[in-house]
């Protein structure tokens, strides 16, 4: 209560000497001048606050918040043997945020001993995965591709896809992506469709993505969802967990770090949670700064 | 007889689609099947036809030098490499060893990284120049960015880890978007579902017919 306390007031005491200080021309005009600043300094103080704490972490605390508990706890019930469809629906420019998802995800499945039945809805999604397959699956758990893993690679179709996977998987992704048939994966002999999967681990970083599994394959095909996403669209999921459509949900990196200190990996996502808590503060002073330029131009007269 | 023939596909089609929906019985699920894979397999021709609209709206301003030809000829230079090299290594293209599997880390995974990352610098300089309270609205949504923000991060429990429980940064984000930013997010979510089923509706009874007459072109 005292730490609080002693917040509120520091708080209001910046706040207090800020609004006195407003009222100096001089300091009144020199905010104002601000507006004028040069964005490449604000360029620069990203750059620096980014660098600094990945070169010299603060290792500041991180803990889960309860929808991550919620994702790590749904893949925890899983039993060995338990089939899970892992769709990576992402490509290479959300791989910071969403990559150690899924390396922490396989890793989790793995320690279970499930059957992963990996997809993607996005073009650029199978070598992402094929990489977190090798690296998780095959090269720590010793995992044999075809029998206690599959990777179907990616097929066209959005939500038409997810709605025929419904109807029958192996009628959908006749080949994996390497272009085996199917038929001759002694795994997908065991996966018929959507409601043969107990799990669905969806990596999502937009459309379509989780908000597609949902609406098509939720509740139509009984399927159990946890989702990864960026932490762009997370907001946009808060209404199915709500539902309990989704069962657990990691939004952006920090649900990654969250996921991964559950999972006992200190992961590049663990790493720069330092770099984006400094350019959280960075982009919190902007705003203040750059209204504080606006007030005070305005008091000056200066629209 | 043109307008009238895409209307009737469209409008029997849309029925089927949302019988197929409720109803599990097999004379509609059997269409309903049908036309799931038709879909993909139409959709499936629309790469080939985007491929073939970049070759042709690109290949244009190449040969008479027009604005930013160059740009457009690495364009185009590297669909022809990314499609001929996966085409010469078959199958295994994908594999770890493989040139594909090399341009693709090198060169597409490294730029569109690079242009998600550009991102933070951009925020921040918004943030800075756009982020403008002017009056209560945009002074409570500063407020619950500021929060959401600071609790979202570590430097938050950092901070306020001897708070009294329920009132430490991270908590406070949380609710805010449990709570008031679910409800917003809701409301919009139930306003465009709405509105699709009603689009959905006009265009199986036929009443919305743009969409076959070519308007908006």
């Amino acid at each position: 209560m005292a730490s609080l306390i002693v917040f509120l007031v520091v708080l209001a005491v910046v706040a207090g000497i800020l609004a006195f200080l407003l009222r100096v021309p001089a300091v009144a005009a020199w905010f104002a001048r601000l507006r004028g600043l040069d964005r490449r300094w604000i360029f620069v103080a990203v750059w620096v606050l980014v660098m600094i704490p990945l070169l010299f972490p603060l290792k500041l605390p991180i803990a889960p918040t309860a929808r991550a508990v919620e994702y790590y706890e749904e893949i925890e019930k899983l039993k060995p043997g338990d089939i899970v469809l892992l769709s990576a629906d992402y490509d290479p420019a959300s791989g910071p945020e969403l990559g150690p998802m899924l390396r922490s995800s396989l890793t989790q499945l793995c320690r279970h001993k499930v059957k992963i039945v990996g997809d993607c809805l996005w073009p650029g999604g199978p070598p992402l995965l094929e990489q977190g397959f090798n690296q998780v699956a095959r090269d720590q758990f010793h995992y044999q591709y075809g029998v206690d893993y599959v990777n179907l690679g990616f097929k066209e179709g959005r939500e038409a896809v997810i709605l025929a996977m419904g109807n029958s998987i192996p009628g959908t992704f006749a080949s994996d992506f390497r272009g085996t048939p199917v038929t001759q994966l002694p795994l997908m002999n065991k996966v018929t469709n959507l409601s043969s999967v107990k799990l669905l681990v969806n990596i999502s970083a937009g459309y379509p993505g989780t908000k597609e599994w949902v609406q098509q394959a939720s509740r139509r095909f009984n399927l159990k969802i946890i989702s990864g996403c960026t932490a762009v669209s997370a907001p946009e999921y808060y209404a199915y967990l709500q539902s309990n459509q989704l069962l657990g949900l990691l939004g952006g990196m920090a649900g990654a770090a969250e996921y991964e200190k559950m999972t006992g990996i200190t992961g590049s996502a663990t790493k720069g949670m330092d770099a984006q808590s400094s350019v959280h503060l960075l982009i919190m002073l902007c705003i203040l700064m750059g209204n504080l330029a606006h007030w005070a131009a305005r008091r000056q007269g200066e629209r | 007889m043109q307008r009238q023939v895409p209307l009737l596909l469209t409008a029997a089609i849309g029925l089927v689609m949302l019988l197929y929906f409720f109803v599990p019985n097999p004379i509609i699920s059997g269409p309903g099947h049908f036309f799931e894979d038709a879909v993909i397999i139409v959709v499936a021709f629309a790469i080939v036809l985007g491929a073939a609209n970049l070759l042709q709206f690109n290949g244009e301003i190449i040969v008479r030098r027009g604005k930013d030809w160059p740009y457009k000829a690495v364009l185009l230079l590297s669909m022809f490499a990314m499609i001929g090299i996966g085409l010469v290594e078959g199958e295994h293209y994908l594999d770890p060893e493989t040139k594909f599997s090399w341009m693709y880390n090198t060169f597409y995974a490294s730029m569109q990284a690079t242009m998600f990352a550009l991102l933070a610098f951009y925020i921040a300089s918004a943030a800075f120049r756009a982020f403008r309270i002017r009056n209560v609205e945009a002074a409570l949504l500063a407020i619950a960015a500021l929060f959401v923000m600071i609790g979202r991060v570590p430097i938050g429990l950092a901070i306020s880890k001897n708070w009294p429980n329920g009132v430490q940064l991270p908590q406070i984000s949380d609710w805010i978007m449990e709570n008031p930013q679910n409800s917003a997010k809701r409301a919009i979510l139930m306003g465009a579902a709405l509105g699709v089923m009603s689009t959905g509706l006009r265009i199986i009874m036929g009443i919305e017919g743009s969409f076959s007459r070519g308007e908006g072109r």
